[in-house]
């Protein structure tokens, strides 16, 4: 009923699309699932919950952290900046040591800004932020093959919110470590 | 004016409760913030055998418009009359009459078609006819928009790409996730949507058919995949890759044979890619210049970028008008972001927007309109603004943020 309600698109053609989306052979093709609400929607769930800060690696892979990591998973900048603090490179140096004389673990670096500028020049400053952690951690002596960054941008706040408090919180490097 | 919106608004609201499957996603309404001074009275006579309100979203598109004001007919100066009926088949025909009052004349004679539930779409087309008769140039009523809608707490937010009519009515979830989506840009015969989402848990840039809903994955590179931008063709997507040490570069996809060509070749952030109506040219941002400013180069490797955008030390996210004679834009005044435009043919700079951070400005397929995202009160919200600066619009949520406007093409 919905869907009569939502049609859009003039036409018995996209009726009989809607019903039954077209497969095809492409591998790398993906037809979206029909849904309750609608059959043209499509779900992207595979990614289930964020991962929130202090948060330790996916749910379904834990990693039990050392006490003087488990809670210091974030690191955070100042204001259109990439730039470490000397406690930030010795906290950095910390979990070099740490995933060093670890053989199964791998780190992602999550990078975020705060919500100011434009969301996609956002994401290139999100980027050079993990890149600068991931920077510092090979300096350190942690593989290449074992860090992968990923920058949100302003698209995935730790806090709602529009004050420096927020900025400040929102502009970071989330370390999300894994089993390789 | 503003009760028969209301009208139209209960209206879809009681629709929305008669259907079985409410829709699980934010709705939008719009308020006219401000209109010309000098509006052209018409008066929207209630179609005959009407079996909708379609005369009612002529009116709403006409007064929307901010060029209108409507009127009973004896203080009007224009009158449409007409008349709504339903095939057998569900298809709805509206057979219409433009009379000058002054005059007597008959403006327009004509019968619109449209097909099963698509008499929304037909009434816009009657609005979009009798707009671009009285003032000689197109309007984009009959187009639709894309946008994401967020809603939830952070870190906790649910994201959807949704689909609506431009006027913020039919919305309809095309794309859901717990991860960020991002970047919806039309393809430019209005069958497909690009975007970029975050399902993965990394960046990727998808192509999804409106209609049917197939997706298509087509850059999952490692690192930043980002920005898509259709060529005029719809052959080709220039958007934005980063190297293995996170430096953002503009380059070329093209879609049918996956052939990647390499646009920028500079260790600054270049990204945001859009380009020229005439496809002979690419603009983006760069901060190779210290902060973000605004770039044109040739769609072609080993092109040389020329700086375009030079008032101010923040200047980004360039989209070009449908005639490529402006550039809407970011701009940062003091601390606030807002929509500014600047005649690519003397330079000259105006700012639009009076918001502390507005973003995603983009045209409407006519050119007259802008449309861009607004933060109000702690909400995201749509805003629209006439070109001259004089008619603006807001398309708000009743619930959650809504951001990243696109405008759709016109509608064959």
């Amino acid at each position: 009923m919905f869907k009569q309600f939502a049609v859009i698109v003039a036409g018995a053609v996209f009726l009989a699309a809607c019903s039954s989306p077209k497969k095809t052979s492409d591998a790398d093709s993906v037809v979206a699932p029909p849904s309750t609400m609608d059959s043209a929607t499509a779900r992207a769930d595979a990614g289930d919950d964020a991962a929130s800060a202090g948060s330790v690696g996916d749910a379904a892979t834990s990693v039990v952290l050392p006490a003087e990591l488990a809670d210091r998973l974030v690191i955070y900048f100042p204001f259109d900046s990439d730039a470490l603090a000397a406690a930030d490179l010795e906290l950095l140096a910390q979990h070099a040591r740490f995933v060093n004389g670890r053989a199964d673990l791998n780190l992602r670096l999550e990078g975020h800004t705060d919500e100011r500028g434009t969301r996609e020049y956002n994401i290139g400053l999100g980027e050079r932020r993990a890149q600068a952690v991931r920077r510092a951690l090979a300096l350190q002596g942690v593989a290449e093959s074992r860090l992968a960054t990923v920058s949100y941008g302003e698209e995935r706040p730790a806090l709602n919110g529009s004050t420096e408090d927020v900025f400040a919180k929102n502009r970071r490097v989330e370390l999300v470590y894994g089993t390789r | 004016m503003i009760s028969m919106l209301q009208r139209s608004w209960a209206l879809g609201v009681l629709c929305w409760m008669a259907l079985a499957t409410a829709p699980s996603h934010a709705q939008l309404k719009i308020d006219i913030t401000s209109g010309v001074t000098d509006p052209i009275p018409i008066s929207i006579q209630p179609f005959d055998a009407d079996p909708q309100t379609s005369s009612q979203v002529v009116a709403a598109d006409l007064a929307r418009s901010g060029r209108f004001v409507i009127r009973e007919s004896r203080r009007a100066d224009y009158l449409v009359t007409g008349r709504h009926t339903l095939q057998a088949d569900g298809r709805s025909q509206i057979d219409f009459e433009l009379t000058n009052l002054l005059t007597g004349q008959k403006l327009l004679r004509e019968r619109i078609t449209a097909g099963p539930q698509s008499w929304r779409n037909a009434a816009h087309r009657v609005a979009d006819k009798v707009y671009e008769r009285i003032l000689g140039v197109r309007s984009s009523f009959a187009t639709r928009i894309a946008y994401v809608s967020v809603d939830g707490r952070a870190p906790q937010q649910r994201y959807q790409l949704v689909v609506a009519d431009a006027d913020g009515e039919n919305s309809r979830v095309i794309l859901e996730s717990k991860q960020p989506l991002m970047s919806p840009a039309w393809s430019p015969d209005g069958e497909w949507l690009a975007y970029v989402s975050f399902e993965t848990r990394s960046a990727a840039i998808y192509l999804q058919q409106v209609r049917t809903g197939e997706r298509r994955r087509v850059s999952s590179r490692a690192g930043v995949n980002n920005a898509p931008a259709w060529s005029p063709d719809g052959m080709r997507l220039a958007l934005t890759l980063s190297s293995p040490t996170g430096n953002l570069d503009v380059y070329l996809l093209d879609v049918a044979s996956s052939a990647l060509t390499r646009l920028t070749d500079h260790p600054a952030i270049d990204t945001e890619p859009v380009w020229a109506p005439d496809g002979r040219s690419i603009y983006f941002t760069s901060d190779r210049g210290g902060g973000p400013q605004i770039y044109q180069l040739e769609p072609r490797q080993g092109a040389t970028p020329r700086r375009v955008s030079f008032s101010g030390n923040y200047n980004a996210r360039p989209r070009i008008s449908p005639d490529g004679r402006e550039l809407a834009f970011i701009t940062r005044e003091g601390g606030a972001y807002r929509v500014a435009i600047q005649d690519l043919g003397n330079g000259s700079v105006r700012t639009l927007s009076k918001g502390p951070q507005d973003e995603s400005p983009g045209f409407s397929p006519d050119g007259g309109t802008l449309i861009y995202a607004a933060r109000e009160r702690g909400q995201g919200v749509l805003a629209t603004v006439s070109s001259d600066g004089l008619i603006l619009q807001r398309l708000k949520a009743d619930r959650g943020d809504v951001r990243e406007p696109a405008w759709g093409p016109f509608r064959p």
